[in-house]
């Protein structure tokens, strides 16, 4: 019998060797990430002091809609080949066995996005100082956006609609998230302390960490029963 | 009698039927009063000129659209702990007003917004977190209407509300601080209010006015929810007679 962190460490680096199995899922994440920023100056055009002030909102938006990616192939595979059907009758506590999926998901998809973000504040020619608020906004809103899409990713789970309708119910959701995030890096570079946007972000990250696992948990026992 | 006799669709039905056409009045005589007295009687505001009339049906749409929300939060509650099949039915029945509310508050705000502010949107706090209420009765609405099982659709659209409600307030004040250019509100529980009694009484009566036809417009639709429901149990099947089969 495994124990409950037993439980949780089996979920996540089953998820973990499953990932590495088919890499290109992580990478079309990143892929994305990098062309989503890309597309901007091409958009609105390369001058420096543009980019500049526009720099930190694009690449949080590009890393939410990279994130949001990522969602719908979190239960998908395990739904179609019965896995989350075992997990839910199994007698482990879901919610960690959901936490675990999480944690491998965020290793896999959003970790990388955080290790690209000093080539794309290069890009968007933000200050260096600037890159150590982004990295850490990053570090600590992406647990945010993918325990909130853990939720809708498992109510839609197995729909039709299912992908398009994930977007449509977190990004209101991620809201909050997002102004914090980007509004940390603005006030940063205006030259006021970020530590009340970063704190905030800290306390959501925390919240959404103990509590979505359990939510998620509920959303899957709803979409397969 | 049980409160609860009534939490069954069969028993909801025609006490649905009997109380719709009551809110229904309700709310055609209170929205009439309250058009007269906002349009007519209520004195023209010293700074806004005769646009800030638009508030007569603002206010209440956006306070409506609000409180729907929250409504079928609680709706959400019980469908999620007593698994009550009328709260699921009644959450659905109120979404589409609330999501009309919200919409009606946007329109009139972006109306009053042109000849006041200059412009027809800005990316204010309080327009911002009502576009994104509109989208979260959207994102509610879509839930539900994709997913094929009723039961399994009730479920998982309250589990969304509840997510949502809690969400609705940490949205609001995040938006908030990322931007405020709206007006403080007039009215409050605490301060006397800053506007003149006419004016307050016309607000209030469209206020009610609006309560009155949501109640009524969700009773309306909760009763082609349950028809359709339940169409297969011996009481609908007597009901509709035989031409309705």
């Amino acid at each position: 019998m495994m124990t409950d962190a037993g439980a949780f460490l089996w979920s996540a680096r089953r998820d973990l060797k499953l990932a590495l199995r088919r890499r290109s899922d992580a990478l079309n994440v990143l892929g994305f990430f990098v062309l989503a920023c890309s597309m901007f100056p091409l958009a609105i055009g390369p001058q420096r002091e543009l980019l500049q002030r526009v720099g930190a909102g694009v690449i949080w938006v590009a890393a939410l809609l990279a994130t949001m990616l990522a969602l719908p192939r979190l239960f998908e595979q395990d739904h179609a080949d019965g896995t989350l059907d075992a997990m839910l009758a199994s007698g482990h506590p879901v919610p960690l066995l959901v936490a675990g999926k999480l944690a491998s998901a965020w290793l896999v998809s959003a970790l990388p996005l955080v290790v690209l973000t000093p080539v794309l504040t290069l890009a968007f020619a933000l200050p260096a100082e600037s890159l150590w608020v982004m990295i850490a906004t990053l570090l600590l809103g992406t647990p945010v956006l993918l325990g909130i899409g853990a939720i809708a990713a498992a109510l839609t789970l197995g729909l039709k609609a299912g992908p398009t309708l994930v977007t449509l119910l977190c990004l209101p959701l991620y809201v909050p998230v997002l102004v914090f995030g980007a509004g940390a890096v603005e006030t940063h570079a205006a030259g006021l302390s970020p530590s009340a946007h970063l704190a905030l972000l800290a306390a959501g990250m925390l919240a959404t960490v103990t509590l979505t696992p359990w939510v998620a948990a509920q959303a899957l026992r709803i979409s397969v029963e | 009698m049980k409160l609860y006799h009534y939490a069954s669709p069969q028993t909801f039905y025609p006490l649905a039927g009997w109380l719709l056409p009551w809110f229904a009045g309700i709310a055609a005589v209170l929205a009439v009063a309250g058009l007269y007295v906002g349009f007519v009687v209520a004195p023209t505001d010293a700074q806004q000129g005769e646009v800030y009339r638009i508030i007569f049906i603002h206010v209440p749409s956006a306070w409506m659209g609000m409180f729907i929300y929250v409504v079928m939060a609680c709706y959400g509650l019980l469908t999620l702990t007593v698994r009550a099949r009328l709260s699921g039915m009644m959450a659905r029945a109120l979404a589409p007003t609330g999501a009309l509310m919200a919409a009606i508050a946007l329109l009139t705000g972006a109306l009053w917004g042109k000849p006041t502010w200059g412009t027809y949107w800005v990316w204010d706090a309080r327009l911002t977190s009502t576009l994104i209420l509109l989208f979260l009765y959207l994102g509610y609405m879509a839930l539900v209407a994709a997913i094929e099982d009723p039961q399994r659709g009730d479920r998982a659209g309250a589990l969304l509300l509840l997510v949502g409600v809690v969400n609705v307030p940490i949205i609001y004040f995040s938006v908030f601080w990322w931007n405020t250019l709206h007006q403080g509100a007039s009215v409050s529980l605490t301060a006397a209010p800053k506007m003149a009694t006419m004016m307050l009484t016309g607000m209030l009566l469209m206020t009610f006015a609006a309560w009155a036809y949501s109640i009524a417009a969700a009773l309306h639709r909760v009763r082609s929810i349950i028809l359709e429901r339940e169409r297969h149990t011996a009481w609908v099947r007597q009901h509709l007679g035989p031409e309705g089969q």
